[in-house]
């Protein structure tokens, strides 16, 4: 359960990022949204690869499917708030068809079904001018009109959009809480085990990787007015494989995973610009010793400590 | 008609390369359950290897192969086994997933530091004639590299199925723990898996730069390449890779000619995810069974 220091620390944390940006210039506060946008991504990886124990390396495909459909919904002068479930739904949808066959053979599968889900989407991006714009992209996406109120502000759709992390997180921490969030935490420790008390696998799997491709979608969904242009190559394999490293950087199958994961993957580099052209190869290296030092991630570090107090 | 058939050679040369690569990853899988996503990388690595042995060194072609093959033995056969993957095999797939990314970023930027992120030309193995056969003009090197690389795969064929290291190979990817019973040494045989996929790469690296030219980012089409012709052919089936790699090779080929260019990677994609979705095990594989 959780305690009451813990909620006041986390309401403090949520409080202080929603203010925090206020002191930044306009690109500080760019990055900041682009991390929450990344954080909600993360967290729907997270429900499919720390809670289901699937491999998904499609997260940015279904990120991209998000930012398409809004980006083309806002131009067609739909409301924000139409074209946002209208992502979730379609990339709900899409995770239904793609996880069904993908998963009715275990493990390592859905992993190569995502990964080659992800590039055939990245494509047809690319080549289908008539509604994705092709390499052209989509711009001037406008910024959402909130109760005839434009967030033309880059600190007001910061706000918005960190609501929206805090309500999903809210959302996810629910779900996780339920007889459902439990299914999954059973599905991804011992699938047979699971099998054998009851639990429908296939079905749950499904629901969690679906869930994942949904929670991808309003990442995307905010992601596109954001940034005002989209084209494809922010949605490419490589963005699902640094989603991925967000999810286990930060501590896979932890609520908090994601957000840590986040710093890592987006603020990181902003950080580490002074090392300029090093910046990457020493990024590559830090992951690699830290899938062999420590494998469940950053939020693992506390338990490792107080393991390593009791063995002395 | 005599498009096609220089279609289906050069497409077979690419495919053969790709089946190369693909074969180095099928076979560390069977070895060790590892899923190297840095495939690529280990094939970008020794052509700029290579660069640097003809380049600064000065050495002739075939020294520069052999030192780089040393090299590549060296790094990417023992140190990767003993540096990254041993120490992470207790913890299951996926942080292995998540280091040989982070590999590759690593081996992609520190190429990209050292070389800069111009492309370089590599000198040709094989003779840049063209030859006329039946009205067709087929290049030596399409040629060269199709017997090369198809030679390889079906000596390596041989030696998994012939030799008594190759059965002991196979009976631990079958089996671990039977194999142990067996008494053959289980470390050695992954190690050799390891080995073999860093000749593997090294000699893909000779074969594809040549005609793709050598940047630091080279790997990451020929390791997706790579990786359909792995899962296509079959995943724990060594030939299957073979039948993979031409197939995607051949595929993109008659696409990009007589479809759309645009979607040339895609036919070997859907059919890639056709082969997943309906027969998971691969077109030669045998199906997996379930580990409780």
């Amino acid at each position: 359960m959780i305690r009451l220091w813990q909620a006041g620390l986390l309401l403090l944390a949520v409080v202080t990022i929603y203010l925090l940006p206020g002191t930044l210039k306009n690109y500080g506060i760019y990055i900041v949204t682009l991390w929450a946008v990344y954080v909600i991504a993360g967290m729907g990886l997270n429900l499919t690869v720390g809670y289901a124990g699937q491999i998904s390396l499609g997260q940015a495909a279904f990120w991209g499917i998000g930012a398409y459909t809004t980006a083309i919904a806002l131009k067609a002068g739909l409301p924000f708030l139409a074209a946002l479930p209208l992502s979730a739904a379609l990339c709900f949808a899409v995770g239904l068809l793609l996880g069904f066959p993908a998963l009715r053979v275990q493990h390592h599968y859905l992993a190569f079904a995502t990964l080659g889900f992800n590039v055939l989407v990245f494509l047809a991006f690319r080549n289908e001018d008539w509604l994705t714009g092709g390499t052209f992209g989509i711009n001037n996406i406008p910024r959402p009109i909130l109760f005839g109120w434009r967030l033309r502000a880059p600190l007001d759709f910061f706000h918005l959009t960190w609501i929206a992390t805090v309500v999903m997180g809210a959302l996810m921490a629910l779900l996780l809480r339920s007889p459902w969030g439990r299914a999954f935490a059973a599905l991804r420790d011992n699938p047979i085990r699971a099998e054998s008390v009851g639990i429908d696998t296939t079905f749950y799997t499904l629901l969690a990787f679906a869930i994942g491709a949904a929670y991808a979608g309003i990442a995307g969904a905010f992601f596109a007015p954001l940034v005002g242009f989209i084209e494809p190559a922010p949605f490419a394999v490589t963005t699902s494989l640094s989603m991925l490293l967000m999810v286990i950087a930060g501590g896979s199958g932890r609520l908090f995973g994601p957000a840590i994961g986040a710093v890592v993957v987006v603020l990181l580099p902003e950080w580490l610009r002074f090392a300029a052209e090093w910046y990457l190869a020493i990024f590559g290296v830090l992951i690699v010793v830290m899938m062999v030092w420590l494998p469940g991630g950053l939020l693992s570090i506390p338990e490792r400590l107080r393991a390593a107090r009791i063995l002395k | 008609m005599i498009d096609f058939l220089q279609l289906i050679v050069s497409g077979t040369a690419t495919g053969a390369c790709y089946a190369l690569a693909a074969l180095g990853f099928t076979l560390l899988w069977q070895a060790s359950g590892t899923i190297n996503f840095a495939l690529g990388e280990m094939v970008m690595l020794p052509a700029f290897i290579m660069l640097f042995f003809i380049g600064p060194a000065g050495l002739p072609l075939p020294l520069a192969f052999a030192a780089t093959l040393l090299v590549s033995l060296f790094v990417l056969g023992l140190g990767f086994k003993r540096l990254v993957v041993d120490p992470m095999l207790k913890h299951g797939v996926i942080p292995l997933v998540i280091a040989t990314l982070g590999l590759s970023i690593a081996m992609k930027q520190g190429v990209r530091i050292a070389f800069s992120a111009q492309v370089f030309t590599f000198p040709a193995v094989f003779s840049q004639e063209l030859l006329t056969i039946g009205g067709a003009r087929l290049s030596v090197s399409d040629l060269g590299t199709v017997v090369v690389a198809g030679g390889l795969v079906i000596a390596l064929q041989a030696f998994l199925n012939r030799t008594l290291t190759g059965r002991a190979m196979q009976a631990v990817a079958q089996n671990r723990d039977a194999a142990t019973v067996l008494g053959i040494n289980v470390q050695r045989m992954v190690l050799y898996a390891f080995l073999i996929n860093a000749a593997l790469a090294a000699t893909t690296a000779l074969l594809v730069t040549p005609v793709y030219l050598a940047k630091f980012d080279m790997g990451d089409t020929l390791g997706l390449k790579a990786f359909y012709a792995a899962i296509i052919g079959g995943f724990n089936q060594s030939r299957g890779a073979l039948l993979g790699g031409i197939l995607v090779g051949v595929l993109e080929n008659l696409v990009g000619a007589y479809l759309s260019p645009g979607y040339k990677d895609g036919v070997a994609l859907v059919l890639f995810l056709a082969v997943i979705l309906f027969k998971p095990e691969g077109l030669l594989g045998k199906p997996e069974e379930r580990k409780v």
